[in-house]
């Protein structure tokens, strides 16, 4: 694993307080009701904060970012 | 002419539906031909009021011209663009604000149909834009967007990435085929829906408590429950039914529009419901309102926990979503009831212990459903009037 994926993972268990989430990177989040719309908004803040890298609340689809490695690929095409 | 009440809107669209059925099977473009008929039937909608049809013409030319400000504002990084473009962003809500402002004070001030939904379509083409979502929207693909008749008066309120993306679309023609079948059966389930659910519910809503009477506390608190439900099931048919025959219209015309109502009476809790009921309004306000609020409270640190920071977002998106159907009284206290509603129902989700250990019990469920349909039944009597203004 590297070290972006890591940050990335970091930023998902701070927003929410599950820290065996890197363990499950292909769970569907929203399903697991780890993350909610309003967590979704706070991980769009911290990913801006964190690697300058914006995401607009419209730009993609629940589907696209409903797993913690779908999350890394959006943020990952965007560098 | 009136969409979707009168017989000769009916009438119109059998030629309509029946040029668009054939562009379609012969597998050829039909946005042209869509936004001309929209055109047509716009000119039919204002019909005799001039005076609307010019404002609403310079409207369009208007949102064209600060639609293309901002998209060359944002064509390079020029400096100062975000302040401009916020400048812009005023200058298009201001038509709908004025709008509103006047007709509280002067009944008869001067506006025309559909103003409060095609500022949905204007508002969200500057933010996806200055959000670079929208790059190079051509001035026919923006008029048609703003145009399509069958949403125009009353949603359901369209996306444009997704409009352009259908309006653009080769289909063959059997995937047309599908989408004029799927179309057939939303229309013929609105038209049931609203003329004859709609009118059912009516007039079960003022006879029922006709008969009952008013002459005792008694009597006259049951009139007012019976009255109350005919007019929740009054609404649901009639505007369920409207937005149910616009989707279904607008698959003929191959544009997908969005689905307007999902079962709301199913709803367990609040935030359930309104995405069940008039999710096209709901959704346009949680992420154009709702979500920048909540992402510009987080970044800024404006609040110390993120449920606060939701909690004031839910009451601001919500009394606005009351304001923007007309400043008066029963519609603020409607929009601010609404806020409150969805901001407790968040705390409760978020702090409560009980609900958390409970949610899923079956018997939970069936209490928080019915507290939710109670606290809807109560709200669309604060939008009726009923509350304020005893109709019985």
């Amino acid at each position: 694993m590297n070290d972006l994926d890591q940050r990335i993972i970091d930023l998902i268990i701070d927003i929410t307080e599950e820290p065996e989430i890197g363990d499950y990177r292909d769970d569907d989040l929203f399903e697991e009701e780890v993350l909610d719309s309003l967590g979704a908004i706070e991980l769009l803040v911290s990913i801006k904060e964190e690697f300058g890298v914006s995401i607009a609340p419209t730009e993609l689809e629940r589907s696209e970012m409903n797993t913690v490695n779908k999350i890394i690929a959006r943020v990952q095409e965007r560098l | 002419m009136g969409f979707y009440t009168e017989p000769a809107f009916f009438l119109l669209l059998v030629p309509i539906v029946a040029i668009a059925a054939v562009l379609g099977l012969r597998e050829k473009p039909m946005a042209r031909f869509g936004c001309a008929a929209s055109i047509v039937m716009l000119l039919l909608l204002f019909g005799r009021s001039l005076a609307s049809l010019a404002f609403f013409v310079g409207y369009l030319a208007y949102s064209f011209v600060l639609a293309r400000y901002v998209a060359v504002l944002f064509e390079k990084e020029r400096p100062g663009a975000v302040a401009r473009y916020r400048v812009a962003l005023a200058l298009q809500i201001a038509p709908l604000a004025v709008y509103k402002v006047g007709v509280a004070v002067e009944p008869d001030f001067l506006g025309f149909i559909g103003i409060s939904y095609i500022t949905f379509k204007t508002i969200q083409v500057l933010i996806e834009t200055r959000d670079g979502l929208i790059k190079n929207m051509g001035a026919f693909e923006y008029l048609y967007f703003l145009v399509f008749f069958p949403s125009f008066t009353s949603g359901p309120i369209l996306r444009s990435r997704k409009f352009v993306e259908d309006m653009n679309a080769r289909r063959t023609r059997d995937e047309y085929l599908a989408l004029l079948y799927r179309g057939a059966g939303w229309f013929i389930l609105g038209a049931v829906y609203k003329f004859v659910g709609a009118s059912l519910a009516e007039w079960a809503m003022w006879f029922l408590p006709s008969v009952i009477g008013t002459a005792t506390v008694g009597t006259a608190i049951a009139a007012n429950i019976v009255y109350a439900l005919g007019y929740t099931f009054y609404l649901f048919f009639d505007f369920a039914g409207y937005s149910h025959m616009a989707v279904g219209l607008g698959f003929a015309l191959g544009i997908e529009v969005p689905r307007n109502f999902r079962a709301p009476f199913l709803a367990i809790d609040i935030k359930d419901f309104w995405n069940r009921w008039h999710i096209t309004l709901s959704t346009w306000l949680r992420d154009f309102v709702f979500m920048r609020f909540t992402s510009a409270a987080f970044a800024h640190k404006w609040f110390e926990s993120p449920v606060t920071a939701a909690c004031i977002g839910f009451f601001i998106n919500f009394t606005l979503m009351g304001i923007w159907h007309g400043i008066t009284f029963d519609y603020l206290v409607y929009g601010m009831y609404h806020g409150f509603l969805l901001a407790s129902c968040e705390f409760i989700q978020r702090k409560w212990g009980f609900y958390k250990k409970h949610k899923r019990e079956r018997w939970f469920r069936i209490c928080t459903w019915a507290v939710t349909m109670v606290a809807v039944i109560f709200g669309l009597a604060l939008f009726s009037g009923q509350v304020f203004h005893n109709p019985l």
